[in-house]
């Protein structure tokens, strides 16, 4: 048997309203029952779209998009960055591009997010992993695909996964996701 | 730099919603607590006030630009200086250090520092969105940004590694709640038990809704001064409670936006670099420690906080600090999760990195005088988040390092029963305390140290 929920969700909306109750006389009783008054509580949308440059990365999204999975190195000292990143921490030079597509890829934390964001809401229930690949000295956020997310374990820490690329590619970092190799 | 000390403190009550005041006027509420609680009147205070800092987190949940001069001229302190600090969750702990310098550094001899949050202005998975964006938005926030998501990842690495439980993590909820039941301030007062947090609806596995502080809207304000500002102060007629709280110790750390981005170090970087005094001088922790790094850990990675360990060796070194558990009588820290209240355990120095988790279990950080219906096999060795903390209190998050501030000079002034009409709370001769701010997931990472004289 379903049940229904207990509470009808609280959403914004509803009548629009032109007039709002007020002494018809300014006494000075009424100017001091002002200070009592309830306060009034209005809608204010909010919208606006950015341009958004990937700027010096945009190569790694570019290789999304071609089914590749790129990261940084720093030419000198080989330290590799599986997330994006134009100049190195430790020796402040400019970074290169190397191919890490095929490298061994495992996961080293992850979680099942019943509820997101806004934006995400709907994509509930997700699972986000922080990815690491062999000789990569840093992580990838990402989603893991392919599990049941309702059986999570501590033991999917370690679990073996492999890149998957949208066909359709949206020029967002979830173009690429993750799935048990 | 000169002595600093903090003499007063307020703090708005805490809610879901306060639509009954806008954002400067829920600011005054906490402002004009901290004046009274000095027996003075507003025109008299404003008069020696040298100026202040404003502390508030997002543009976005005021929808308002420029909210701090808005803030600065509804306490009528215009035209002395100001400014607002911004370092997400930290950002009440980096305005009480902000304050601090300018009195420190003889810039002024009385300042105000006030922060606030009103983050009922959207809806909780719209706030939700407005924090997430406080992660990278090219890599990051579109893969699913959620920070309860960023916490439980952390979280599920640090049961990897130590094998931290959710019951441990939900003794810290269970503490947390109960002692915010003595407190008036406090947006929740329920009495929870471990089976309650983990039959609480799932938000992120492994974190429950009652592993997760809530969203506020509040207020919070000190006022620290020199000892030439208390002596305006008192030459005003001020009634500056004995003995006086003294700030000893300023500390600070920053880590990597992207979580992804952390080192891993190695056992002998990580001992040069980020152990503190106390883990180098032992030849059992460091053993300890070897053994860890043979079976796998490296550090911060990203179920650690280097920023916290950071700010709190710094805090430790200024105020003097070697065994922070046995020195300290309490700590204030920022517990958005009950997860990461166990990791500051361990950033903290309170116990080691990996034993956080028995740690929050074992009664070390209880108040000794509450019931929490739980078997503790330890007593009370450091009280952590008497006030209930972030968890129970809620987080306004301009406001919430403030309040941790405040609920510490009361504590060292010993004069919780005043403030909350109930002594349950109140430390038996405190005589020093560490206040912890953080700013998500790690970023921002502020330690202070309050000390009676």
């Amino acid at each position: 048997m379903t049940m229904l929920p207990k509470k009808r969700p609280e959403t914004l909306g509803g009548y629009i309203v032109h007039n709002v109750p007020f002494p018809k006389e300014l006494t000075p009783e009424a100017l001091e029952w002002l200070k009592k008054m309830a306060p009034i509580q209005i809608e204010q949308p909010y919208s606006i779209t950015y341009q958004h440059s990937y700027a010096q990365d945009s190569p790694w999204f570019a290789g999304l998009t071609n089914k590749k999975l790129l990261a940084n190195q720093d030419p000198e000292t080989g330290y590799t960055y599986a997330t994006p990143r134009g100049h190195d921490m430790y020796t402040g030079q400019e970074t290169n591009w190397i191919d890490i597509t095929d490298r061994h890829a495992e996961i080293h934390a992850f979680t099942v997010c019943h509820f997101g964001s806004e934006e995400f809401l709907a994509e509930t229930p997700f699972v986000l992993v922080l990815v690491e690949f062999e000789g990569v000295d840093t992580l990838l956020l990402s989603r893991l695909l392919g599990i049941d997310p309702l059986d999570a374990s501590i033991d999917w820490v370690g679990m073996e996964v492999k890149p998957k690329f949208l066909r359709n590619s949206k020029l967002k970092p979830t173009d690429v996701y993750f799935v048990p190799a | 730099m000169r002595p600093v000390y903090a003499i007063s403190g307020g703090v708005s009550k805490f809610a879901k919603a306060r639509p009954d005041k806008t954002f400067p006027a829920l600011a005054k509420e906490a402002y004009d607590y901290a004046i009274a609680d000095i027996g003075l009147d507003f025109p008299t205070f404003t008069k020696i006030v040298d100026g202040s800092v404003a502390s508030y987190f997002s543009d976005h949940f005021t929808r308002q630009l420029m909210a701090a001069i808005m803030g600065q001229g509804y306490l009528g302190l215009l035209p002395k200086p100001s400014h607002r600090v911004e370092g997400g969750g930290a950002t009440g702990g980096i305005c009480f250090q902000e304050a601090w310098k300018s009195v420190a550094s003889g810039h002024m001899d009385v300042c105000a520092a006030y922060g606030f949050e009103t983050m009922s202005h959207v809806e909780t998975w719209k706030g939700n969105e407005f924090i997430a964006l406080a992660s990278d938005v090219s890599t990051d926030y579109p893969v699913g940004g959620f920070y309860s998501g960023y916490y439980a990842m952390m979280v599920t690495r640090h049961m990897k590694e130590y094998g931290t439980t959710v019951e441990q993590m939900a003794h810290v909820s269970v503490k947390n709640h109960i002692n915010a039941y003595h407190n008036p301030y406090a947006q929740k007062r329920n009495r929870y038990t471990i089976q309650d947090v983990r039959d609480a609806v799932m938000v992120a596995w492994p974190l429950t809704r009652l592993d997760i502080c809530v969203m506020s809207d509040g207020a919070a304000s000190t006022i620290l001064a020199s000892e030439e500002g208390i002596k305006k102060l008192e030459a005003a007629g001020a009634q500056i409670p004995r003995p006086l709280v003294k700030v000893t110790g300023v500390g600070r750390g920053t880590d990597a936006m992207r979580m992804a981005d952390r080192p891993h170090v190695d056992y002998d970087f990580f001992m040069e670099n980020y152990a503190t005094q106390q883990e180098k001088d032992s030849n059992d922790t460091k053993a300890y420690y070897k053994d860890l790094w043979a079976h796998g850990t490296r550090y911060p990675g990203v179920h650690s906080f280097r920023a916290g360990r950071t700010a709190g060796n710094m805090a430790y070194d200024h105020a003097g600090i070697y065994d922070p558990i046995a020195e300290l009588d309490f700590v204030e820290l920022h517990d958005a999760y009950t997860s990461s209240e166990i990791q500051t355990y361990e950033d903290l120095g309170l116990c080691r990195y990996g034993e956080g988790g028995p740690f929050a279990a074992s009664g070390k950080a209880f108040l000794p005088n509450v019931e929490y219906d739980l078997d503790l096999p330890k007593e009370t060795a450091c009280a952590v988040n008497p006030s209930g903390g972030l968890i129970a209190c809620g987080h306004p998050v301009g406001a919430t390092g403030l309040m941790q501030a405040v609920f510490a000079i009361w504590q060292l002034q010993n004069t919780v029963s005043k403030h909350f009409k109930d002594d349950t709370l109140q430390i038996k001769d405190a005589k020093r305390g560490a206040i912890h701010s953080h700013a998500g997931t790690g970023t921002y990472v502020t330690v202070s140290v309050l000390e009676n004289e």
